[in-house]
C-alpha cells in the first residue's frame, strides 16, 4: 500500500515537473510535436527506472559515512564520502546514459529509430538528477526509490504529452503576438498544474 | 571597451537567457517563492558560472574535442560541490530550504550551454565578461519573479512587511508551482512586446 501511495503522489500529487519545476529545458523545447514528446517522455521513464536504484546503491555501498564498512578495512570503513555526491551522480547518468543508447541502438533497432536523437539529452535533464538528489534527501530505501524513479517518469511523461496535446490544439487559436511559443506554454503549464493541485491529498488506505 | 562592455549588457535583456534562450528555467522557478533564496540562488549561479567559464576558457586549447563534454561536466561539477559546501558552511538555513536546487546547478544549462557556446571558443577575459553578463541577466529574472512572488503571496519583500495582513490576505496560489508559471509567462510576454522585438517564433 504505501508503495502504491508513493506512485500516486509522485505521478500526480508531487509531480516531478509541475510541482517541483525538474526538467523544464527539455520540456518547453520537446513540446511542440505530439512525436518528440512520446520519445522523449519513454526515454526519460527508462532512464530514471534505472537510473536512481543505480544511484541508491552507489550511494549507500560507497559514498555514505561507514558506507565502506562491507570491506572491512578499518581505514576505509570510517571514511564518508558524502560529499563526492554530485559528481558521483552526474557521471553515473552520464555513463548510463551512453550505455542505454548502446544497447538500443543494438538489440532493439525500431526504439533506436523513434528515440535515438532524444537520449543524448537526458544527461542534462535536471529530473534525472533532482530525482537522484530527491531520493538521498527522503531517504528512500531501495524498492522505493524504484518506484520513486519509475513513477517520477510517468508523472513527466504525462506532462509533456499534455502539453504537446494543448500545444496543437492551440495552433488555431489567435494567441497575442508577444506570448506565442514560449510565454503561452509556460501559462498552459501554469494551468496544468493547478489541475494537478485538485490530485493532492489523495492518499491510499493506511 | 565598448565591445566589451556589450558583452556584459547584451544577455541583460536583448539575449536573456532565461526569457529568450529557455535555459536554466528549472531553478529559476523552485527557488522564487522568497526574495532571500533567490538571491542567494543567484548568486551561487553567477559564482559558478564565471568559475566555471573562466577555467573552461583556459583549459580551452588542451581539452580533446570529443571527451569536452565530460570535462565541463567535471569542472562544474566540482565547482558546484564547493559552492554547495560553502553555503552549507555560511548560510545553513538558507542552504536547508534551497534543498536539492544547488547541486541542480550542475544541469542548469545555462552554465553548460555558455561553456560549450563560449568559452571554448574565447579567452578567459571575455568568458569571464561573458559569463557575469549572463548570471546577471538569470538573477534579474529569479529576482523580479521572486519579488512578485513574495510580495502577493505573503505580503512581505525579502522578510519586510509592505502589505500589511491587517488588510492584505496573502494569496497562497502565487506561493505554489501554478503562480511561478504565470508569472514567468507574463514577464515573457512583457519583455517580447516592450523591451526585444527583434526575434518571432512560429508556433
Amino acid at each position: 500500500m504505501g508503495l502504491i501511495n508513493l506512485a500516486i503522489e509522485s505521478i500526480f500529487i508531487q509531480n516531478i515537473l509541475l510541482a517541483l519545476f525538474l526538467g523544464m529545458c527539455s520540456y518547453l523545447a520537446q513540446s511542440k510535436k505530439m512525436e518528440s514528446a512520446k520519445g522523449l517522455g519513454l526515454a526519460v521513464i527508462m532512464v530514471l527506472t534505472i537510473a536512481t536504484p543505480l544511484n541508491w546503491l552507489i550511494r549507500h555501498f560507497l559514498l555514505e559515512a561507514g558506507a565502506l564498512r562491507w570491506t572491512r578495512v578499518a581505514a576505509l570503513g570510517e571514511l564518508d564520502l558524502s560529499f563526492l555526491t554530485f559528481i558521483c551522480f552526474i557521471a553515473v547518468i552520464a555513463s548510463l546514459v551512453q550505455i542505454v543508447e548502446m544497447v538500443v541502438d543494438r538489440f532493439f533497432p525500431v526504439l533506436y529509430n523513434s528515440l535515438g536523437i532524444f537520449l543524448p539529452l537526458i544527461t542534462v535533464n535536471c529530473a534525472i538528477l533532482g530525482a537522484s538528489l530527491f531520493m538521498v534527501e527522503r531517504q528512500y530505501t531501495l524498492v522505493e526509490s524504484v518506484v520513486y524513479g519509475t513513477s517520477s517518469g510517468v508523472g513527466w511523461a504525462l506532462a509533456i504529452m499534455s502539453l504537446a496535446a494543448i500545444r496543437k490544439k492551440i495552433r488555431y487559436s489567435n494567441v497575442p503576438e508577444g506570448l506565442r511559443g514560449l510565454g503561452m506554454a509556460f501559462i498552459i503549464t501554469g494551468l496544468m498544474a493547478i489541475g494537478f493541485l485538485c490530485f493532492s491529498g489523495i492518499s491510499l488506505g493506511k | 571597451m565598448a565591445k566589451l562592455r556589450k558583452i556584459v549588457t547584451d544577455p541583460l535583456a536583448d539575449n536573456n537567457p532565461v526569457t529568450w534562450q529557455v535555459l536554466g528555467v528549472c531553478s529559476a522557478l523552485a527557488v522564487t517563492t522568497k526574495v532571500s533564496t533567490a538571491v542567494v540562488m543567484s548568486l551561487a549561479l553567477t559564482v559558478v558560472l564565471c568559475c566555471s567559464n573562466v577555467v573552461i576558457s583556459l583549459l580551452r586549447n588542451m581539452i580533446p574535442n570529443k571527451i569536452r563534454m565530460i570535462v565541463e561536466l567535471c569542472v562544474i561539477a566540482t565547482l558546484v560541490i564547493l559552492a554547495d559546501l560553502l553555503l552549507r558552511a555560511f548560510v545553513y538555513d538558507i542552504s536547508k530550504q534551497l534543498s536539492v536546487f544547488v547541486g541542480l546547478i550542475i544541469t542548469n544549462c545555462i552554465v553548460m550551454g555558455r561553456a560549450e557556446a563560449y568559452a571554448l571558443q574565447n579567452p578567459p577575459l571575455k568568458s569571464l565578461l561573458d559569463a557575469l553578463g549572463n548570471g546577471f541577466g538569470y538573477s534579474i529574472i529569479l529576482i523580479a519573479v521572486a519579488s512578485f512572488r513574495e510580495l502577493l503571496g505573503s505580503g512581505s519583500w525579502y522578510g519586510m512587511t509592505v502589505l500589511s495582513e491587517s488588510w492584505y490576505t496573502g494569496n497562497t496560489l502565487m506561493l505554489l508551482p501554478p503562480g511561478a508559471f504565470v508569472i514567468i509567462g507574463l514577464l515573457i510576454w512583457f519583455q517580447r512586446t516592450f523591451i526585444s522585438k527583434t526575434l518571432r517564433e512560429e508556433d
